[in-house]
């Protein structure tokens, strides 16, 4: 039987209990204990930032645009420019990137398609080994185990294409019957060869993972209408994870912008704008810092600290557009 | 088949007469094995590529030695390939086997020189490993130029682990606060931390050393110490910590959140129970890859601990080695002793990263929807619990 409730006349008149969003007791500790945490890493990492920006400013005034400008880095004489630096971490980077950037996809697209199931969890660990292992070590693998071998590559380059610019080694006559080794060593290329070996794996994971996600309803339509597995690849994979790969490709150059020990292990310093990457002597703004730092007087210190926020700005707008790129193609949407 | 036309007469309708003398038919084979012809033209032609490259590099051209051997084999394979597909299959065919070629030759490679990083730093080192004093003894005293007899890099590994632990004390609490707070918080202020710890993850490695070194020990006075490495590696590894813990807590399914809000528990009992632990091997994996990559870095170590060769405890009593640093010193010395010394250092310095990565693969659950629902199922568990704790 239903009973209808009853309407008590002499009962207080009810009103609805207000709703706030705002955290009350536990909850407001729990908010504002966290909100100090992240404003005090806000502080922090932010604070680095500003410092280096800061630093900037007496060293322009100090040494005028030619610092921007200006490619000798004499200390003794107070000159110091940081274009032939520039141009030296930019060439290591992009050649690194040329050398992993094929590896990269490949190993990406050998793991996703082609490496049996049962062995594609033991590779995706390997590469991220890879990621793990630290830079020096690829220091000392490119310094003593890969420099002789890459000097003579740079030597049959050099003869081989000679009428590329980029490969006149000056200084050498490529028609000698014995070649001269020392010119050879220690240049860009080589230390590209290491770099390349740190930025490989993270480009490859990047590309790797968006691979994997690869609609399989649309990988199967090709298989369907009768693709080969190259066609897979190139109709639907390829297309799909276009964003991660050119992502996973700017995330390593960001990488390879930044890489100290390798470089300073492996070039002998050179400060002139120079696009010879076969020749021996080079250097980057990381190096530069890890050479220089400790004979530095309190304006070179502050050449280094600005020399160090160029670099930051550099790998900053790369790293922004890499995650730009990846978040706006399709494939990036979740990631 | 049936039907049949004869000088233009009707079609006629013929039904297939079953043939008692006919062989048995073959069984099919599975349709994603190799067939015998595919199987002749995938192993010949690499069997013939191995008898072109002996050939060229050995009898016909000067190419003497292993790098030309390989490109000539990798060359000639494709090519034969190419070339015994084109006899059999069509274009489509052709181009699909030489990019299976291609790719699987570039992802062994990779594989080649992975292996020969870690062999060749292993066939280096091996020597110095077998002296039990080599990690037990520091270089105080010691002739640069000694035998592995004498002397050792426990000053190094020492001061590695010391720094690190500086560094994992101030980044652990900070790193993974900041990802609670830019998950779980949220607002307008929450994306401005997000933005700037994702602008700071650019920070090259030696800025931050470098920073320290301009500000705690020029500045402020400090001496090159433990401390002032540990704060280095700090302002290198924090953001990437914070990051990588923002995008594991954000994975976390806003149904078990929304789930443990609506029985009733408050906002830091949902995180504390069911957020963290449902992501604790996310987090594990995230702290113990950032924790390989600080105690590999050498950069931020170069400029802010000095380098001892004996072993310092205390962090603020100046001084202080680490393994990278042993081995960039050494390696940049010249000198052969030391060199082999700085290889050892760097087998010791690869066996602690593998110790720690495969804890990492240890600790993260295998991939795929195993994992999920593992997650899923750890959740939920975590939510029985806290309703019948609350409800008690």
């Amino acid at each position: 039987m239903t009973s209808l409730p009853v309407v008590d006349p002499s009962a207080p008149e009810t009103v609805p209990r207000r709703i706030s969003r705002r955290p009350s007791g536990g909850d407001a500790v729990f908010v504002n204990a966290f909100r100090v945490i992240g404003a005090s890493v806000l502080v922090i990492t932010g604070g680095v930032g500003i410092f280096l920006a800061v630093q900037t400013v007496p060293t322009l005034r100090n040494y005028g645009i030619g610092f921007l400008t200006g490619s000798r880095w004499e200390p003794e004489v107070d000159v110091l420019g940081i274009a032939g630096v520039l141009v030296g971490t930019v060439s290591i980077a992009l050649l690194a990137m040329l050398l992993a950037f094929p590896l990269a996809l490949l190993t990406a697209l050998f793991i996703t398609e082609y490496a049996p199931a049962r062995v594609k969890g033991l590779l995706v660990s390997l590469v991220d080994l890879m990621a793990a292992i630290p830079s020096i070590v690829y220091g000392l693998w490119g310094f003593f185990l890969m420099m002789p071998h890459v000097a003579e590559l740079a030597y049959w380059l050099q003869r081989t294409f000679s009428w590329v610019p980029f490969f006149e080694v000056r200084g050498t006559d490529p028609d000698s019957p014995v070649w001269d080794t020392t010119r050879y060593i220690a240049s860009a290329f080589c230390a590209s060869v290491a770099v390349a070996m740190m930025v490989l794996p993270m480009a490859c994971a990047v590309m790797r993972q968006v691979f994997s996600q690869t609609p399989p309803g649309e990988r199967e339509a090709a298989l369907a209408l009768g693709a080969t597995r190259w066609g897979v690849i190139t109709s639907v994979v390829l297309p799909f994870g276009r964003g991660g790969i050119i992502g996973g490709t700017m995330l390593g150059l960001g990488r390879a912008l930044g890489e100290t020990i390798a470089v300073a292990l492996i070039i002998s310093p050179a400060f002139e704008v120079k696009w010879n990457v076969l020749e021996v002597g080079t250097i980057s703004v990381s190096s530069l810092i890890a050479i220089q730092f400790s004979e530095a007087s309190p304006s070179q210190l502050s050449a280094l600290l600005a020399a160090g926020f160029v670099l930051f700005l550099l790998t900053l707008v790369v790293n922004t557009c890499a995650a730009m790129i990846v978040n706006r193609s399709r494939s990036g949407a979740d990631s | 088949m049936t039907t049949t036309h004869v000088d233009g007469a009707v079609a006629r309708t013929h039904l297939p007469v079953r043939d008692d003398d006919a062989p048995p038919p073959v069984a099919r084979l599975s349709i994603g094995a190799p067939n015998a012809d595919e199987l002749f033209v995938r192993v010949g032609a690499w069997v013939g590529a191995v008898a072109i490259a002996w050939l060229v590099t050995q009898r016909f051209l000067p190419l003497a030695g292993v790098p030309w051997f390989v490109i000539v084999l990798f060359v000639s394979g494709i090519t034969m390939t190419a070339l015994l597909t084109t006899m059999t299959g069509t274009w489509v065919e052709v181009k699909d086997r030489v990019a299976g070629s291609v790719i699987t030759g570039g992802a062994l490679l990779v594989g080649a020189a992975l292996v020969s990083t870690v062999a060749f730093v292993f066939l280096r080192g091996w020597r110095a490993l077998l002296h039990a004093n080599f990690v037990l003894d520091d270089m105080a005293g010691v002739d640069p130029k000694a035998s592995f007899e004498y002397g050792g890099v426990a000053h190094a590994i020492a001061g590695s682990l010391i720094q690190l632990a500086i560094a994992l004390v101030i980044t652990l609490p900070l790193g993974i606060g900041t990802a609670i707070f830019m998950t779980e918080v949220g607002g307008r202020f929450a994306r401005i931390v997000r933005t700037v710890v994702e602008a700071m993850t650019a920070l090259p490695s030696i800025v931050a050393g470098l920073f320290i070194y301009a500000v705690l020990i020029l500045t402020l006075g400090f001496p090159p110490s433990g401390f002032a490495a540990g704060m280095a590696i700090s302002v290198m590894m924090l953001p990437i910590i914070a990051r990588a813990a923002d995008v594991v807590l954000r994975v976390v399914p806003g149904t078990l959140r929304e789930a443990s809000l609506a029985l009733g528990a408050s906002r830091w009992r949902t995180v504390w129970h069911v957020v963290l632990p449902t992501a604790r091997p996310g987090l594990a994996t995230a702290v113990i890859l950032g924790v390989a990559r600080g105690v590999g870095e050498t950069s931020p170590v170069l400029l802010t601990s000095g380098a001892a060769n004996f072993m310092v405890t205390n962090p603020f009593g100046g001084a202080m080695n680490s393994l990278p640093l042993y081995i960039y010193n050494g390696a940049r010395s010249g000198e052969p002793a030391l060199i082999d010394r700085a290889f050892g250092a760097a087998a010791v310095l690869m066996i602690l990263v593998l110790v720690l990565f495969v804890i990492a693969r240890l600790v993260a659950r295998p991939a795929g929807s195993r994992k999920r629902r593992g997650l899923l199922k750890r959740g939920i568990r975590r939510l029985s619990a806290l309703t019948s704790r609350s409800s008690s």
